[in-house]
């Protein structure tokens, strides 16, 4: 198949990639640009570690095409610290061991971004639980996770709070 | 959404058991760790396996021209590019060694490697696999062990009878008599199934081999030693010619401490052609040629007094050991064991295991290494006979339980025993909750875990775990050890004792762990033994670094020798006046020069002497889990959870709580969801849509009480947190179903078709 030359957009940064229209997002960000915090753990969009934020919400990168997402704003685990400092939810996974061997943790915390980025209000307890029903987690058993997040959603991390 | 207490807590630490955070933190929340996966070298070539479609059956001959003729192909090698040599982890044993990790004349499961690719690319080193012709002499196969050990059954390896692989006995004490003085005897078979590891990073390797006959190998794994040392012996290498390097790794759960086809064939293929090459496992390889938790077919048979007291208990178990024997061998010698466990048998307990080979993926050691399967039997029959004897359960387990000081006869001293302890718990957070809803239950579960092994099958010469510590002249200080960090936080763990016995603080401490070129053998992270051992090694080798410290301290204070000094939070000091002392950075510059600038070095090591046949120590815990079932459908729902866990002096509390909580969820998912089913030898679920596990919406809340004991044996009276809860949940599952039901279900994980045909049985035999 005949490659093109296309503009992604990840993490605020524009790069041009030329490639084959049948390059998956996941492929063009691990490969092309070299953001490897973007993991790979099954064939089958079943275990999320590849999860990245496409304008806001969040998608398994392994599920569509790079081509598919020109124009639109990509952010990656690698996007979500600015300046040197966390983001909330890097500083909740932080304080609440919500990781361990780490391999599922950049799609899991672009899960919880978008989670964080759609709810209004405070969400149950279930509600964050479904928010992460698409990511594999064998380490932690979850609560942890969950736990991080709820800290974020009740404005724990909130400017001017720690 | 989760309770954590300690139960009477002592001494104060500076570090350790302080809420800190995980040391690689950093590097995992931000996407910077990088895994074997994310390796790439200069001029790196990308590997695939070709792989057995048969489970049994002889190569008569390899033609991979076609493949070579492919534009883009470097190489292809067969078994006929290696030595042949059959390999094994338990080296020592020449009969145990029984794998060509590229087999040269026959395959014995579905998924084998027969041969390996490099290319320029992964397309067409797939494309190249399509070219390659085998042919294949197809042999009938077995698949259980059952079948695997009639006298008729095909022959999977030469000269191994019956297709049985190793057999274990256990025994001690007089279990016959224990029976003829029994007033009450339980019989009953039960099957445990396998489970995938499913580590979230698929098996992964980078080999470099150069033409000074060095290799350099990338590879995810559980400890790079055992690497180091398995692939001399199938490269006719020196071990010191080998440099391991394996950087952040994604899981274990015991599954990557043997060599797989990743890192064998990526060796072999990069001394072919002299380039790097890299095999990552797709998510199916992973699933059907990595390897799996040996399933068993249990025979339990255990002799009481009318009072509940627990006389003696037999047991033989068969377990399938796939193809080949790895660290099968290890699982099968500590489910004899650990069937055993909490409990004292008054006139003894026997052991028969057998380990029978079959054609089916090879199984291994899974986080609880054969333990789960034990306790999976063993907590449900003794369910069983409290309620056959109208006995309270948990007083039943009390009254026989381990405790400290107790020797069990020939095999292990019991130092430290936190189960009594547990018991009360666990009997108050049942208490807390009530009357339960209609159509719940909680069942219970005890079972103890080991702290590290103590045999030595690998035989290896260096002393089990070993670390190295340099001050340096701003008072940070270098960590190398072997110990290796999969994501149970052992980096951290180290660190924090490092920290605590050297007077520093956390921060001032580097960890350097995970490449052979840089750090002392340890023999890795498997059966809960780092904490342990590692943690030891670490503590000896800061005291050392610390006393030399001291004397440098202790000339420069002029000080009565009545007063001795200590170090805490970087303040060197005098214990019975804190206030009196210099900062630790001081001391560390003064003592430089006073060493004629030679740097400061601590070094320690630890081998376990004197502590019986399998560990130094033994944690305990009892759990409860409360169940919820739909008796249309079967389907199980887990709805809370308490474990009361004596681990000894808990270390890193983070990671002790993200231990527990972690092998709470995958022991549920063993109990319950994840099922491995084959057909004719060929695994029917290979992915992670079929495979179910536990998701964050299946998890309960897992509450802990600590029950803070002090293991003589270990660093700071810490022992092992890391696998033991993986034990005991399938059998409390079990047990809750028995409680809502009176269903007595003999196979894991329960599948809801076993609920429902129960529940059919149970009313066709009682009419409700």
């Amino acid at each position: 198949m005949e490659k093109k030359v296309l503009t992604l957009n990840v993490n605020n940064q524009d790069y041009e990639l030329y490639i084959n229209p049948k390059t998956l997002l996941v492929e063009a960000i691990r490969d092309y640009i070299n953001l490897t915090g973007t993991k790979r753990g099954c064939d089958t969009v079943s275990c999320g570690a590849c999860t990245v934020m496409v304008d806001g919400m969040a998608v398994k990168a392994c599920s569509v095409l790079a081509m598919q997402c020109e124009g639109m704003k990509i952010v990656t685990s690698e996007g979500l610290e600015v300046d040197g400092k966390l983001a909330p939810i890097q500083k909740a996974f932080l304080d609440e061991g919500a990781f361990q061997c780490g391999f599922c943790t950049s799609g899991m915390l672009m899960s919880a971004m978008a989670f964080i980025k759609e709810t209004k209000g405070k969400p149950t307890e279930m509600q964050i639980r479904e928010g992460i029903e698409g990511n594999i987690c064998r380490c932690t058993g979850y609560n942890s996770i969950v736990r991080a997040i709820d800290a974020v959603v009740k404005g724990k991390y909130a400017e001017g709070k720690k | 959404m989760n309770r954590y207490t300690v139960i009477n807590p002592h001494s104060k630490f500076t570090v350790i058991n302080t809420h800190v955070h995980n040391v690689d933190g950093i590097a995992k929340v931000t996407g910077r760790a990088t895994y074997t996966f994310d390796v790439v070298l200069p001029g790196m070539l990308y590997g695939k396996i070709l792989r057995s479609p048969h489970p049994h059956a002889k190569i008569k001959g390899i033609d991979y021209s076609k493949a070579m003729a492919l534009p883009g192909v470097k190489a292809v090698a067969t078994g006929n590019d290696t030595i042949g040599a059959k390999q094994g982890i338990w080296r020592r044993y020449k009969d145990l060694c029984d794998e060509q990790l590229l087999t040269i004349d026959k395959v014995r499961y579905i998924g084998e490697p027969v041969a390996a690719v490099a290319a320029v690319t992964e397309e067409i080193a797939e494309k190249a696999l399509e070219l390659i012709d085998v042919d294949y002499e197809v042999l009938p196969a077995t698949y259980e062990p059952l079948d695997a050990i009639k006298k008729d059954a095909p022959e999977i390896h030469e000269g191994f009878e019956r297709n049985i692989n190793v057999t274990r006995h256990i025994e001690w004490g007089d279990v016959d008599e224990g029976f003829a003085e029994a007033d009450y005897i339980r019989e009953d078979w039960f099957r445990c199934g396998g489970q995938a590891h499913m580590c979230m990073e698929t098996r992964a390797a980078v080999s470099s081999y150069t033409p000074d006959g060095k290799l350099t190998i990338y590879h995810s794994n559980q400890s790079p030693y055992y690497m180091q040392g398995l692939m001399a012996g199938v490269m006719g290498m020196r071990e010191g010619d080998i440099r391991v390097i394996s950087p952040y790794v994604g899981g274990g759960f015991g599954g990557k401490f043997e060599l797989d086809g990743a890192i064998f064939a990526t060796a072999v293929l990069s001394k072919k052609c002299m380039k790097p090459v890299k095999i990552v496992f797709t998510r199916e390889e992973d699933f059907i040629a990595s390897k799996r938790r040996t399933p068993m077919f249990y025979y339990t048979r255990t002799g009481v007094k009318k009072d509940g007291t627990f006389l003696c208990r037999e047991a033989k178990v068969f377990t399938n050991g796939g193809a080949y024997t790895g660290m099968g061998a290890t699982a099968l010698y500590l489910t004899g064991f650990f069937h055993s466990f909490p409990y004292v048998w008054q006139k003894g307990y026997r052991y028969d295991g057998y380990r029978v080979y079959t054609n089916t993926l090879p199984s291994t050691s899974m986080r609880g290494f054969g333990a789960p399967q034990a306790m999976w039997c063993s907590e449900q029959q003794i369910e069983w006979i409290a309620a056959d004897l109208k006995l309270d359960p948990i007083e039943m387990r009390r009254k026989n339980s381990h405790y400290e000081g107790y020797e069990v006869p020939g095999q292990a001293t019991i130092a430290s025993c936190g189960i009594n302890q547990c018991y009360d718990e666990i009997r108050k957070w049942i208490d807390s909750k009530g009357k339960l809803p209609k159509g719940h239950a909680i069942g219970l579960s005890a079972c103890g875990f080991m702290s590290g092994g103590i045999f030595n099958w690998f035989d290896t010469p260096y002393s089990f775990s070993s670390a190295v510590i340099t001050i340096n002249q701003d008072g940070t200080v270098e960590l190398n050890v072997g110990a290796q960090d999969i994501g149970q936080g052992s980096n951290t763990t180290m660190a924090i004792i490092c920290a605590e016995t050297l007077g520093c603080k956390l921060e001032d401490v580097k960890v350097h762990s995970s490449d052979t070129d840089y750090n002392p053998a340890d023999l890795g992270a498997w059966g809960s033994r780092q904490t342990l051992m590692s943690g030891n090694a670490v503590k000896r080798a800061a005291e050392d670094a610390k006393k030399q410290l001291l004397e440098f301290a202790y000339a420069h204070s002029g000080l009565n020798i009545i007063y001795d000094l200590d170090i805490k939070d970087r303040w060197v000091h005098s214990v019975s006046r804190p206030e009196r002392g210099w900062p630790y950075e001081e001391i560390v510059r003064k003592a430089l020069r006073g060493k004629g600038g030679q740097r400061i070095m601590g070094r320690g090591f630890y081998t376990p002497y004197r502590k019986g046949m399998i560990s130094p120590a033994y944690s305990y815990m009892l759990q409860g889990v409360e169940v919820e079932v739909d008796e249309e459908t079967g389907k199980i729902k887990l709805c809370d959870s308490m474990t009361a866990h004596d681990c000894g002096q808990p270390i890193n509390h983070l990671g002790l709580i993200g231990q527990l909580e972690g092998a709470f969820s995958m022991a549920a998912g063993y109990g319950y969801l994840e099922y491995m089913p084959y057909e004719d030898g060929k695994l029917m679920n290979p992915n992670l849509v079929d495979y179910k596990m536990i998701r964050a919406p299946e998890m309960p809340p897992a509450n802990i009480a600590e029950i803070d004991t002090y293991e003589p044996e270990g660093p700071y009276g810490a022992k092992e947190a890391g696998e033991g809860l993986t034990n005991p949940t399938a059998a409390a599952i079990g047990n809750a179903l028995f409680k809502l039901f009176g269903i007595q279900i003999k196979e894991c994980p329960i599948r809801p078709e076993m609920v429902v045909n129960a529940l059919k049985e149970k009313k066709a035999k009682t009419g409700k």
